[in-house]
């Protein structure tokens, strides 16, 4: 077990190195940051004053080897666009954006898993037609179009909740549903297939002919087998929607969290905020996969780390 | 015994794949099962119409469609009082015909997600073939590379590439291949690995075809039903992936038209021009829904002991 999560960790320390060091060569080998930095007709002197005090005009390596010293003293250098450490914008964001896709999470097992399993459970019933017809419809709506749309009738027309910026309850609503209808979907998906495949085995044949109620086979039995499946798809979904989904819906509903950072960031072509939102981002998602890969056991005791 | 999720409804638990290999099916039976099944016949139909529009763009929009008449701006579709009946959706901010608009985003959209898959299936498939048939250090490098990939935040990957390529459809399609051959290589290596031991492999070997002839003429035909279905999953998956970049700003440039864009120009007037965000915002999700929907029905087709089909 230690062995195993040793490994793993390993495994996760070099994917964040790969994509750290992918972000990095891609940016500094091709990317002209001046050009957005400075107008199109600034002189000369003016862009090559500018290139040495951002320490881009060095050698590739140069920078590569002071960008890793920085990491390895745990400092990404100072934001190009805000002026503060990378990290410090990175840390104020982070929650807000943990804390919108923690919301949509929510919405996505609440109503996920009970309509998955009823749709299982009464395959080709109006309920499992609804079930696939909705769960079909969550995967295929963009999410900042759906979110445009509530906007339009929730807020908008009957103007339950806000449209855009942070504050109580009424402002989490609506970003949380347009983030979580993809996740639910995929969710729904997910739970029924597991569920039909569990109902089909012996076990669950044994459960009942030895009087076991019905909800307990069901919940007991066949729920926890299909648990690998359901937390695994979980976990890419969670990290799907921090690296990629909240983009565009924070984007939309107006929330400053990290997705419109990274918007921000790519606009600014501010390299050492980028860099620290990649190794943050890279680093959860790896965490994430291996705390996933570890309750598995729990699920399915037969599951064994080498 | 670690599964990865790697695309919509594909979950690679190569070990049932054998015994449930797919079937095959001449036109006319899956015709008539496409009649029998409504859902997929419609998704075909909605399919057919925004290929047709796609491929007759500059026949059928009735206007140019980057080029407006700032006279006729903001017009609503025209069945609204203040409507203009030449222009069926309405009119944009620059006075541009939104019809004609979504027109020619049907283009875009299909382009960019058709074009994109191949080029990522391509480079996907030849890479896992090479990894299940090869086996051994070719098989642990490749799928290595593809698992750290994988664990790339995909949207971050793409809006980096656009930042340091500069915004425009090439970029875009190079920067969402790049990200997109994993799952191709996985699912190819995958089926590979299921026939790898069995006997037609062994029989190939035994008359002594080359391995290259052995990945593409015989093991190839076999997973290619199973590969397809995946394709269409990836295309519904870059559309979106298109609509969203396009959105942002980061994809497709003005004044060239796409779904995507046009939603991330309407917003600004959105909601009182609501007709510039609801027509091609419903374009890209019947367009994404009736891919995902056919690709369902193909794989029930292909493969009728499909999990999850009872």
């Amino acid at each position: 077990m230690a062995r195993y999560i040793i490994k793993r960790l390993i495994n996760a320390f070099v994917v964040v190195i790969a994509v750290s060091v992918l972000v990095f060569v891609l940016t500094r080998a091709v990317g002209n940051p001046i050009n957005v930095m400075l107008p199109l007709d600034a002189p000369q002197a003016e862009r090559i004053a500018l290139a040495h005090q951002l320490g881009i005009d060095r050698p590739l390596w140069v920078q590569f080897l002071s960008y890793s010293d920085g990491v390895l003293h745990g400092s990404f250098g100072n934001s190009w666009w805000q002026g503060i450490p990378a990290m410090t914008v990175v840390g104020q964001r982070l929650p807000i954006t943990l804390k919108l896709t923690f919301y949509a999470f929510l919405i996505a097992i609440i109503f996920g898993i009970p309509l998955g399993m009823l749709a299982a459970l009464r395959p080709r019933s109006w309920l499992d037609k609804l079930a696939s017809t909705s769960s079909m419809l969550g995967i295929s709506i963009p999410n900042f179009w759906l979110g445009l749309m509530l906007i339009l009738v929730f807020a908008q027309k009957l103007h339950w909740f806000y449209t855009s910026g942070l504050g109580d309850w009424r402002h989490w609503v609506l970003p949380a549903v347009a983030l979580g209808v993809l996740p639910l979907g995929r969710i729904t998906q997910v739970v029924r297939t597991e569920m039909l495949e569990q109902l089909r085995e012996m076990y669950v044949v044994t459960a009942r002919s030895k009087g076991l109620a019905e909800w307990l086979v069901v919940s007991r039995h066949a729920l926890k087998n299909a648990g690998i499946a359901v937390v695994t798809m979980s976990a890419w979904e969670i990290g799907r929607m921090i690296a990629g989904y909240t983009v565009v819906i924070e984007v939309v509903f107006g929330v400053s969290g990290l997705g419109d950072l990274i918007v921000d960031t790519i606009a600014h072509m501010d390299y050492p905020l980028l860099q620290a939102i990649t190794f943050v981002v890279a680093s959860f998602i790896s965490l994430l996969n291996l705390v996933t890969d570890l309750t598995y056991p729990l699920f399915n005791p037969r599951v064994k780390f080498e | 015994m670690l599964q990865v999720v790697s695309s919509a409804l594909v979950v690679d638990r190569m070990d049932d794949v054998r015994d449930k290999r797919p079937r095959f099916y001449w036109l006319s039976t899956m015709a008539r099962k496409m009649v029998k099944d409504r859902l997929a016949l419609y998704a075909f139909i909605f399919l057919v119409v925004v290929i047709l529009m796609a491929v007759l763009a500059p026949v059928i929009s009735p206007h140019d469609p980057t080029t407006g008449n700032i006279v006729q701006r903001l017009l609503p579709p025209s069945w609204i009082s203040g409507g203009n009946h030449a222009y069926l959706l309405g009119t944009d901010a620059l006075g541009r015909d939104v019809l004609s608009r979504t027109i020619w985003g049907a283009r875009v959209s299909l382009e960019v997600g058709f074009i994109t898959v191949a080029v990522a299936a391509a480079v996907g498939v030849f890479l896992g073939l090479v990894a299940g048939y090869a086996g051994g250090k070719t098989e642990l490098i490749i799928m290595q590379v593809s698992d750290i990939m994988f664990a790339f935040p995909g949207m971050l990957v793409a809006l980096v590439f656009v930042m340091v390529l500069g915004p425009g459809q090439l970029h875009l399609m190079e920067a969402l291949a790049f990200n997109g051959w994993m799952v191709f290589a996985r699912m190819a290596r995958g089926l590979v690995v299921s026939f790898r031991g069995g006997p037609l492999v062994e029989a190939a070997e035994a008359i002594g075809v080359r391995p290259l002839k052995i990945m593409f003429k015989h093991i190839l035909p076999n997973i290619f039903a199973t590969l397809l279905t995946l394709y269409v999953l990836e295309v519904a998956r870059i559309v979106l992936a298109e609509a969203t970049m396009s959105f942002l700003g980061y994809g497709i440039q003005p004044p060239q038209s796409s779904w995507g864009l046009m939603i991330g120009d309407g917003r600004t007037y959105f909601p009182m021009a609501w007709w510039l965000v609801v027509f091609p915002g419903s374009f890209i999700a019947l367009t994404v829904l009736a891919l995902n929907v056919f690709a369902n029905w193909f794989s029930t087709v292909i493969d009728p002991l499909q999990k999850g089909q009872s």
